[in-house]
């Protein structure tokens, strides 16, 4: 019978909850790594009990855990990010040049073809690869060294490379998020690339459609349809329908399009979540009301889903990569948030469950669905 | 035998209860006192300071018979007592954040 495993990283720790295929009993495991901060947890496509945690505290520094038994032990491997050359400069806050300087690891996207190849989203933003399952870290600085670099800016959180996604058709093609640089592609493997920011509109840069600057907070992709993209942008939800040559504005009758998560249902590709964000400064829901909206037409038509959901009084925030989906027939989705509770459909999100209520805050949520 | 009392977080990396007690050949210094450290448990490198710096993180103090050492020259000589073990080497989390 399948099973579920659901990998949550916390402001203090891992935990992995666990259930059968029928998604009603969960067993919490945790937490790991106790009083550190867990950005990502992620498992490999590949091989599903080798997963890797991204272990790291402002005191320190930065560890990179491995597991090869679906979570039950770890060691650490490397943790040298070093930028290749010298690095230069962004833009700080107030506009003046600072140098780039490694803070954290924020992502960690094991390959989709080969277990031992993995990349690394970090603060200050940059990506890393590593073939030998982590052992060891090598830059892809062609995206560093974009000639837009030195105008990238940090978001509140930092300047952060959050999400990666890896084409399934085409390993070569990679699309990575930063706040607040905005989208970016290749199509060698992370050797060259391209600002995809063609459509996004920000308000709040002097240039409001410029090559970048855009605070991307997630993008998500359905495996079979790798040319379109949805992205939770500061403000407004975005589509793409060329692999991010082009965006256009699906955020529809949202009550607010601020937000951070955007994910796609895993059987049908038109099927989109959002958990609606009140405002950028008001990190909560709007009234109150935790609510997920789906859309079951690529965007524009939203319809909210608050069944088991709390509807008063409820203020927390739901971070960009706290949201995942299995693929088990009935698609469950699945979302964490900073009050340390996480949710769980599984019924594409008609009612939900928290499966635990009391973590730390939730920074992360992966699932992995097994055989 | 130079006893060193590491912060929780680090205790938690290497599966430690109480002080960790390591063999540095005198005269120990910080540098000498670190890289015992690191070479008994890799795990640490990187940790309490720069793996390529080797520069002392931000957040991380060390103390010694009363003395902030930490920005003492990393060829200094440790206290006496330290090096005869009748005092313990204190790894420090400063106190910043929650």
């Amino acid at each position: 019978m399948s099973s579920v495993r659901v990998l949550v990283g916390t402001r203090k720790g891992a935990f992995i909850l666990t259930s059968d295929g029928t998604r009603r009993s969960w067993h919490v495991e945790g937490p790991l790594f106790g009083g550190w901060e867990i950005y990502h947890v992620k498992g490999s496509p590949v091989e599903p009990n080798r997963i890797f945690a991204s272990q790291s505290t402002g005191w320190f520094g930065q560890l990179i855990q491995r597991s090869e038994d679906g979570g039950a032990t770890w060691e650490p491997v490397g943790n040298q990010f070093v930028y290749d050359g010298v690095p230069g400069t962004h833009q700080w806050y107030d506009g003046t040049p600072h140098p780039w300087e490694f803070a954290r690891v924020w992502h960690l996207e094991p390959s989709l073809h080969d277990p031992d190849t993995l990349l690394a989203g970090v603060e200050d933003a940059a990506l890393f690869r590593s073939s030998d399952a982590g052992e060891s870290w090598q830059e892809l600085s062609g995206l560093r060294e974009h000639d837009t670099g030195s105008q990238w800016q940090p978001g509140a959180g930092g300047m952060c490379l959050h999400t990666i996604i890896e084409s399934p058709a085409d390993p070569r093609r990679l699309v990575v998020a930063i706040s607040a640089a905005g989208a970016f592609r290749s199509d060698d493997a992370g050797q060259h690339w391209m600002p995809i920011n063609r459509g996004l509109r920000s308000e709040g840069i002097p240039d409001e459609d410029a090559e970048v600057g855009h605070c991307v907070h997630h993008v998500a992709m359905h495996p079979s349809r790798p040319d379109v993209l949805f992205m939770q942008k500061h403000w407004d939800v975005m589509r793409s329908n060329d692999a991010g040559d082009s965006w256009f504005e699906v955020s529809g009758n949202l009550p607010t399009d601020f937000g951070f998560v955007i994910d796609v249902h895993a059987h049908e590709p038109e099927t989109l979540y959002v958990v609606p964000i009140t405002s950028d400064h008001l990190h909560y829901p709007p009234d109150g009301q935790l609510r997920v909206y789906r859309s079951r037409t690529g965007g524009n038509e939203w319809e909210p889903l608050s069944k088991g959901l709390p509807q008063s009084d409820c203020y927390v925030n739901v971070l960009r990569d706290a949201m995942a989906t299995d693929s088990l027939e009935e698609c469950g989705i699945y979302f964490g948030t900073t009050g340390g509770q996480v949710y769980a459909s599984a019924d594409g999100g008609n009612t939900w469950d928290a499966i635990v209520h009391d973590l730390p805050a939730v920074l992360s949520v992966e699932v992995q669905t097994l055989a | 035998m130079i006893r060193v009392v590491l912060p929780a977080h680090l205790k938690t990396l290497i599966h430690l209860q109480g002080e960790l007690e390591v063999d540095v050949a005198a005269p120990v210094t910080l540098t000498s006192l670190l890289d015992a450290i690191e070479a008994r448990h890799p795990v640490l490198v990187g940790t309490m300071r720069d793996a390529r710096t080797r520069q002392r993180r931000a957040f991380v103090r060390f103390f010694a018979c009363e003395r902030d050492l930490s920005h003492e020259p990393p060829d200094a000589r440790l206290p006496r007592e330290v090096e005869v073990g009748r005092e313990p080497f204190y790894v420090v989390g400063a106190m910043a954040g929650g």
